[in-house]
């Protein structure tokens, strides 16, 4: 089976499953839960000067029928006292030599406040740090959380303040809610961290009660906005964290986070540049055991691959994202329905009608569509609606050298498409 | 398995009747409404007689518009409430789910449908309607079973004064005299008349027999047009000698007695022989199995390929560990002041007949005797010639009427549908004729031809 331990600038756990910081990691006891069930590392609930939550704090964003495809919560950091918690880092630690601990912390944006908590966090025994600069609601009010995240500036003096306290390796978790992830990013490696971990919640609001008309979550008859997070929000953070593994001077490590519910998601985060995976959602959803597929899942998949450790395919697909103008403009492919495969339903053929390329015919007398090669653009769309895997497929055609948009405008040329244009369109380009 | 197991025949025979088919819950209905495809220009919306959009209802039920999906099937069949329940829809709409060629269970549309009408109908919320004004124009609807609602229906909504005329004591038709009770209820058939009464506003006549009570001449003086929903008649005879002893009965006529009395008023007996093979054979079987008889067995003169019953319908009739008697062909009824039992002939498939299928010979030497306490003849029904052949101009072909394809009958002023058209087919196919037929009505009192 292949070795799925990691080394993330320098916090080593037996496996790149953590759990990120969140209800899950409040106690040691729930710690210990997590160790015995499998997990590689546990992130600590957010600690710092201990405050006081509201009654409700989730909503959730279902999805014809199945439940929490996103969760929002409004909750704040721990409530517990600082002593507490380090208290029980240290036994939890102690308890568990080989697996990874690390502190959240966020305090007041000072550098005796942020130098104190270092310090004693220092002598935890804790494996790493993680700065809290993404919480989006509440904390950001007071001037912390994503209020230090959205400012390059800031994320960068407070990452060195602490790196001037620290003695084991310090994360900055990053928040989404900015234009371009890419500038807190290098603004935490410039003020020295040893990596980064995103994303953290994305600002939301799940929905209204439409008896009520209140936005959920309801306190008291009012709401105030979240932070999003679980497989809804699992796009938004590939793409963050491909952004900034493909940076070209991008250089430490990411702990991947954000609605990573099985091993191929955390498969997928890797291949897009994370060394670590962070779970919250999926945990707070399934409990600890569902480590237990995520390991075992993970390793199958990387033995099937004949990768043998997490770095053979780590950026493999990081490594393929280019600038949209980079892209072959020339590249070619059309649509194929397996008539064997094909059920019948026709979705593929209103689905072009109606928002592609009126590239599909039905057919008198039977129910499978016919593509219309000469016209399909090649979009993908009707293999995404088609209900039956491998039905749809998507074939290439001809040879074109490549030639992007870059190389047309490069080449003083007009780009030009290698595909249809809608009848007549031609006669005004 | 939505049935329960049939140890229940020595039990309650209320429990015994209970809902073959249960209402789902709301989050059932909504996780099921999910797994609907949404497919364009659906399978099942093609293979349902009244072509209720059955994704769109689906749909809506999906996004909790479960009104709004009620009205998707009200608008093409009035009747959806029992359609939901009595439909074959294993054959129509669910045996045309493109999920089938998944390997996947096809879509409860049956139950879906069924969840939402009961929504509409348990919160008394009108969809259809209301009403165009009155045209000052009215129309009698002989008939209130399916093919009759839904015609008045139509002709409601369209703004004509509706007279629904019906001999038995309440309206409904099959729906409250001839369906099984494990598959609808009295008091549903009951709620489902009245809704759609007030969604259309036709006047009820029951127990009013056309012909007898009232006249064809007085009809044609009142109304501007007459639709027939008459249905059939009496069972066929046997034409076996002691036919007439008591203990023989009329499947029609005794499901008819089964609905209209409380089950332990109803004589049963030991030993029940089914003579038929038919959907309605299947019906009786398995009530008088749910009645508490020990020993129900069904005989038929051909072999299982040949029979007329649904196969899902056998095989509810086999749990309900009905016994069937393949190649047996009913000579006489022994017995003497009642039934004791039917002597039977065996049979053998020989040249095949008219309708391709092997003719049933008799195998000579052959006769046997199988004890009876109650024998039910489920080999069809006549049909209301006694009525129909008052109408001048109406033509009948087999005892079926003829229609043009307006459902025009051969006197102009009267249409028809449903079972004296067809021979007895589904509830929904009377629906489908009732819900044209009225539009053609429209049409032709409009001028417009029929
Ligand atoms: C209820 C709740 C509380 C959270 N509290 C914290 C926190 O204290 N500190 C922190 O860094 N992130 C916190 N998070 C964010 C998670 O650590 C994680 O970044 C985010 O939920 C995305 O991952 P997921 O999709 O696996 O849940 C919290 C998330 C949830 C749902
Ligand atoms: S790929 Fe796009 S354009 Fe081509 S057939 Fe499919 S939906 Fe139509």
């Amino acid at each position: 089976m292949a070795d799925l331990s990691i080394n993330m600038a320098g916090i080593r756990s037996p496996n790149p499953f953590w759990l990120a910081s969140g209800p899950p990691t409040n106690t040691g006891y729930q710690a210990d839960r997590a160790f015995e069930a499998g997990w590689g590392g546990v992130v600590w609930k957010t600690i710092g000067d201990p405050i006081v939550n509201v009654n409700s704090r989730y909503g959730a964003l279902g999805y014809k029928g199945q439940r929490v495809m996103g969760l929002n919560n409004i909750e704040l950091i721990t409530d517990r006292p600082i002593e507490v918690n380090l208290k029980e880092i240290r036994e939890v630690k102690k308890r568990w030599p080989d697996r990874a601990v690390v502190a959240s912390l966020m305090v007041e944006s000072s550098r005796e406040k942020w130098h104190d908590i270092v310090k004693r966090v220092n002598d935890t025994g804790a494996d790493g740090i993680e700065l809290n600069f993404g919480c989006p609601h509440g904390m950001s009010e007071r001037g912390m959380g994503s209020a230090v995240g959205q400012v390059p500036e800031y994320t960068c003096q407070i990452t060195e303040w602490v790196k001037e306290a620290a003695r084991i390796p310090v994360l900055v978790k990053l928040t989404p809610n900015v234009a371009d992830v890419v500038y807190p990013g290098l603004a935490a490696q410039r003020g020295g961290a040893d990596g980064v971990a995103l994303i953290n919640t994305i600002n939301s609001v799940t929905g209204v009660n439409l008896d009520s008309l209140v936005p959920n979550p309801n306190v008291h008859g009012h709401s105030a906005h979240g932070g999003y997070c679980g497989p809804a929000v699992k796009p938004i953070a590939l793409n963050m964290v491909g952004s900034l593994a493909h940076h070209p001077e991008f250089k430490i490590p990411i702990s991947g986070i954000g609605g990573i519910e099985s091993w191929s998601d955390a498969a997928e985060f890797i291949a897009m540049g994370a060394t670590s995976v962070q779970v919250c959602t999926a945990a707070m959803k399934y409990g600890f055991r569902m480590v237990g597929d995520l390991i075992d899942g993970l390793g199958r998949w990387m033995d099937s691959k004949g990768f043998k450790t997490i770095a053979d395919f780590r950026g493999l697909a990081s490594n393929r994202m280019r600038d949209w103008g980079e892209l072959d403009l020339n590249y070619r492919i059309v649509a194929h329905i397996e008539p064997d495969r094909c059920i019948g339903c026709q979705l593929c053929y209103i689905a072009c009608e109606d928002a592609a390329h009126q590239s599909i015919r039905l057919v008198e007398g039977s129910r499978v569509p016919r593509i219309d090669e000469a016209t399909c653009v090649g979009c993908n769309l009707c293999s995404l609606v088609c209900p039956v895997p491998h039905c749809i497929n998507m074939q290439t055609r001809n040879g074109q050298p490549v030639k992007s948009f870059k190389e047309y405008v490069a080449a003083g040329e007009a780009p030009r498409g290698n595909y249809p244009l809608h009848e007549g369109d031609e006669a005004y380009l | 398995m939505l049935e329960q197991d049939l140890d229940r025949r020595t039990q309650d025979p209320e429990a015994n009747f209970a809902d073959i088919k249960p209402p789902l819950s709301d989050e059932y209905a909504v996780v099921e409404a999910n797994r609907c495809l949404y497919c364009y220009e659906a399978p099942c919306m093609q293979a349902c007689p009244t072509h209720i959009d059955v994704p769109e209802f689906i749909r809506r039920i999906g996004t909790r518009n479960v009104a709004g999906a009620a009205r998707t099937i009200l608008e093409a069949n009035a009747l959806g409430a029992s359609c939901a329940r009595v439909c074959p829809t294993e054959m129509l709409c669910e045996g045309m789910c493109v999920m089938h060629h998944m390997d996947m269970p096809a879509i409860d549309i049956g139950r879906l449908q069924r969840y939402a009408t009961d929504h509409v109908m348990k919160h008394d919320i009108q969809v259809l309607g209301p009403p165009a004004p009155p045209n000052g124009r009215s129309v009698a609807v002989v008939g209130a079973g399916p093919a009759g609602l839904a015609a008045a229906t139509e002709l409601g909504l369209l703004g004509y004064q509706v007279v629904v005329f019906d001999d038995k004591p309440e309206p409904g038709g099959l729906n409250r005299y001839g369906i099984a009770p494990y598959k609808m209820t009295n008091q549903e058939a009951r709620d489902e008349v009245e809704y759609l009464r007030k969604t259309a506003g036709f006047t009820l006549k029951a127990g009013v027999r056309v012909g007898r009570d009232v006249t064809l001449e007085e009809l044609e003086k009142e109304f501007a047009a007459i639709f027939l929903g008459v249905g059939l008649g009496s069972s066929r005879r046997l034409q076996i000698p002691g036919e007439d002893l008591p203990g023989v009965v009329g499947a029609t006529e005794w499901i008819e007695e089964l609905r209209s009395k409380p089950y332990h008023e109803m004589k049963v007996g030991r030993r029940v022989v089914v003579v038929g093979a038919g959907n309605t054979a299947i019906d009786a079987a398995t009530e008088a199995s749910r009645l508490g008889a020990e020993q129900v067995t069904i005989v038929y003169r051909r072999g299982r390929e040949e029979m007329p019953a649904y196969e899902f319908e056998y095989e509810l009739a086999l749990k309900d560990r009905v016994d069937f008697a393949w190649f047996t062909h009913p000579v006489a009824v022994l017995g003497g002041d009642k039934v004791t039992a039917l002597r039977c002939q065996r049979m053998q498939p020989g040249e095949p007949d008219a309708s391709g299928r092997p003719r049933p010979v008799p195998v000579p030497g052959s006769e046997l005797e199988m004890p009876a306490d109650l024998i039910i003849k489920a080999t069809g029904q006549e049909s209301q010639e006694s009525l129909l052949s008052q109408v001048k101009g109406l033509v009948l072909k087999s005892g079926k009427v003829v229609v043009s394809e307006s459902y025009q009958t051969g006197n102009p002023r009267y249409f028809a549908g449903g079972d004296c058209l067809n021979g007895g087919k589904e509830v929904v196919n009377a629906v489908a004729h009732g819900r044209d037929a009225a539009r053609s009505i429209h049409a032709y009192l409009n001028g417009k031809g029929a």
